[in-house]
């Protein structure tokens, strides 16, 4: 690992009043990688990734891509940068079709910049973006609005406009969450895809199973502060994780 | 045995990305009907219309401008209590270059237009960050500031006011003037709303979050349509002061701000015809309750009363209902 890391998140901190929601955590990213963030409730996870994607600023600490500082960079100029996340609450469009959702991240500079200058056929690239995610052309989903659309379908639209952005880093807030098992299975070989086409992703999850399935490594995070950092099996060995995850005998 | 209004798309209606099939001459009027009968109206009222009528269709076609303008905004999410605003900026602009600088109303009244935008897009710009009710607030709030600015330093005539300003040279062109832009504002911002520009605009209403995480500058957009907004409330700003050959503190006044509220709430948000529709109904409406003198005010009030609670959606959804859809009723078991 002699080049530089993608991602390098040095001393993070946040605090909220006198909630210290996150508190010095460092990691590097590596491109390829695919990194989990796990923990309990209110253990610091999506305030991480908030503060990697500029939605909240970082009260000390740095975070670099590509050797670039980009702590408390406004969100829209990270997203440009080249990483792009998605929310844990989805929050469609809901009176509009589901491929007309994938206009307004289509409509993105970073996608006109990646495209040598032109847009092109928006609504044609949504539609097969949409498809690669599992709306089948068949039946017409993509075409149906979004306040009709079960949840599982939300996750998916929610997932194919970060793949829209064409980002070098994809962060997923909880992805599976409120996901059937099945449903579940049927994304894991999408992300698998992604990581195999070079995409390097970060990925939050309860769902402790399906993401040691295809995580390379994982950070557990309690009281928003970092207490373990491995390989998935190796984390939940840790007697420190045993007890954040399921309380210490006294 | 409970009943239920079922709902039915006319077959017509039945569209993909706009490509209609159209069979027959009745159809093709079904689908243009409603874009001729405004144009229409628009060419044939002056016409008709005597001179008192033609002046209050003068103000009827400012108040809607003025509501378009509202509801640009407002489907950007601003929310704004101050149309005043961009109405008052006009008018000054347009009064200043032609009282001070001696330009002609044809040159006056475009290029206040363009500064009266830039100047209230330059006003807002550091409110734009506000959210919700203090923006509203802050709109509110910089008209009646100006106001109170001119009276103070009685700049620009001070209470006085500008008078004696150039006219157009004909009503008709007046007339004619207003109506065109009333039809190009509203066709042009109907199509540019359902544009992909205009979904990024509407995305920032209804979820500023997801469009900033498109990696999209919200508030480069919400600037344009500032500027948008405020050119159209300046450009009826600038008309009506050639039209009065007077200029004063009053255009600040609260009418120019509430009346296009109270326009857009009538006649449907989200639509522009809906604003254009609620203008054509409330001016004439304020114009014909005058006989009544000291109670015009009360009846003004009840029948927007009646308007907003009988119909919330608007005039022109439920007639855009009407048109478009078969309703019947249904037998519902159970």
């Amino acid at each position: 690992m002699s080049e530089t890391p993608l991602l390098e998140v040095r001393e993070l901190s946040k605090s909220f009043g006198g909630v210290q929601a996150v508190n010095r955590i460092s990691f590097d990213l590596h491109k390829g990688d695919l990194l989990g963030i796990i923990g309990p409730n209110g253990s610091g996870k999506t305030t991480t990734v908030n503060l990697i994607s500029g939605f909240v600023k970082a009260s000390s600490g740095k975070v670099l891509f590509k050797g670039r500082d980009i702590t408390s960079m406004a969100p829209y100029k990270i997203v440009r940068l080249g990483i792009a996340r998605t929310f844990q609450m989805v929050k469609p469009f809901y009176q509009l079709p589901a491929y007309k959702n994938m206009i307004i991240p289509l409509y993105s500079p970073r996608v006109k910049a990646l495209a040598g200058g032109k847009y092109g056929d928006r609504n044609a690239v949504a539609l097969d973006l949409l498809e690669e995610v599992g709306f089948e052309r068949d039946n017409q989903v993509a075409y149906k609005v979004a306040s009709v659309l079960p949840q599982g379908y939300l996750k998916r639209l929610e997932l194919a406009k970060a793949i829209s952005l064409q980002p070098d880093i994809m962060i997923l807030d909880e992805l599976f969450s409120g996901l059937s098992l099945a449903e579940v299975a049927s994304i894991v070989p999408i992300i698998e895809k992604l990581l195999s086409e070079g995409k390097t992703i970060i990925m939050i999850e309860h769902r402790l199973k399906e993401l040691f399935r295809i995580a390379n490594r994982v950070i557990v995070l309690n009281f928003g502060e970092k207490i373990a950092d491995g390989a998935a099996k190796d984390v939940m060995e840790s007697e420190a994780v045993k007890e954040a995850y399921l309380g210490s005998e006294e | 045995m409970n009943k239920r209004k079922e709902r039915i798309d006319r077959g017509i209606k039945v569209r993909s990305e706009d490509i209609f099939a159209l069979s027959s001459w009745r159809e093709m009027l079904y689908l243009a009907a409603p874009r001729l009968i405004p144009v229409a109206a628009f060419i044939v009222l002056p016409l008709l219309l005597g001179p008192y009528w033609q002046r209050v269709l003068l103000s009827v076609a400012v108040f809607a401008l003025l509501a378009i303008s509202w509801d640009i905004l407002a489907q950007t999410g601003m929310v704004s209590l101050g149309q005043a605003l961009f109405f008052g900026m006009g008018a000054y602009c347009s009064a200043i270059l032609n009282h001070y600088f001696g330009l002609s109303p044809f040159l006056t009244i475009p290029v206040a237009a363009v500064l009266g935008g830039v100047i209230c897009t330059l006003l807002l710009m550091p409110v734009l960050r506000l959210r919700g009710v203090y923006f509203t607030m802050v709109t509110l709030i910089i008209p009646l500031m100006l106001e109170r600015v001119i009276e103070a330093t009685k700049i620009f005539g001070g209470t006085e006011g500008i008078s004696g300003l150039a006219v157009l040279p004909s009503k008709w062109l007046e007339l004619y003037i207003l109506m065109a832009a009333l039809t190009a504002a509203l066709f042009g911002f109907r199509r540019m709303m359902t544009s992909d520009y205009g979904l990024v605009l509407t995305g920032i209403k209804d979820n500023d979050r997801s469009v900033m995480n498109a990696g999209i500058n919200i508030y480069w957009f919400k600037i344009q349509a500032l500027f948008i907004a405020g050119s159209v409330g300046a450009f009826a700003g600038a008309m009506m002061t050639h039209v009065y050959r007077f200029v004063g503190m009053p255009v600040f006044a609260l009418d120019y701000s509430i009346l296009p509220i109270a326009a857009v709430m009538v006649g449907g948000p989200g639509s522009f015809a809906g604003a254009v529709l609620g203008a054509f109904i409330l001016v004439p409406l304020s114009e014909a309750l005058r006989a009544l003198g000291g109670l015009r005010i009360v009846f003004y009030g009840v029948f927007l009363v009646i308007f907003v609670v009988g119909l919330p959606e608007g005039i022109f959804h439920f007639i855009s209902r009407k048109y478009s859809q078969f309703e019947r009723w249904a037998e519902v078991d159970k």
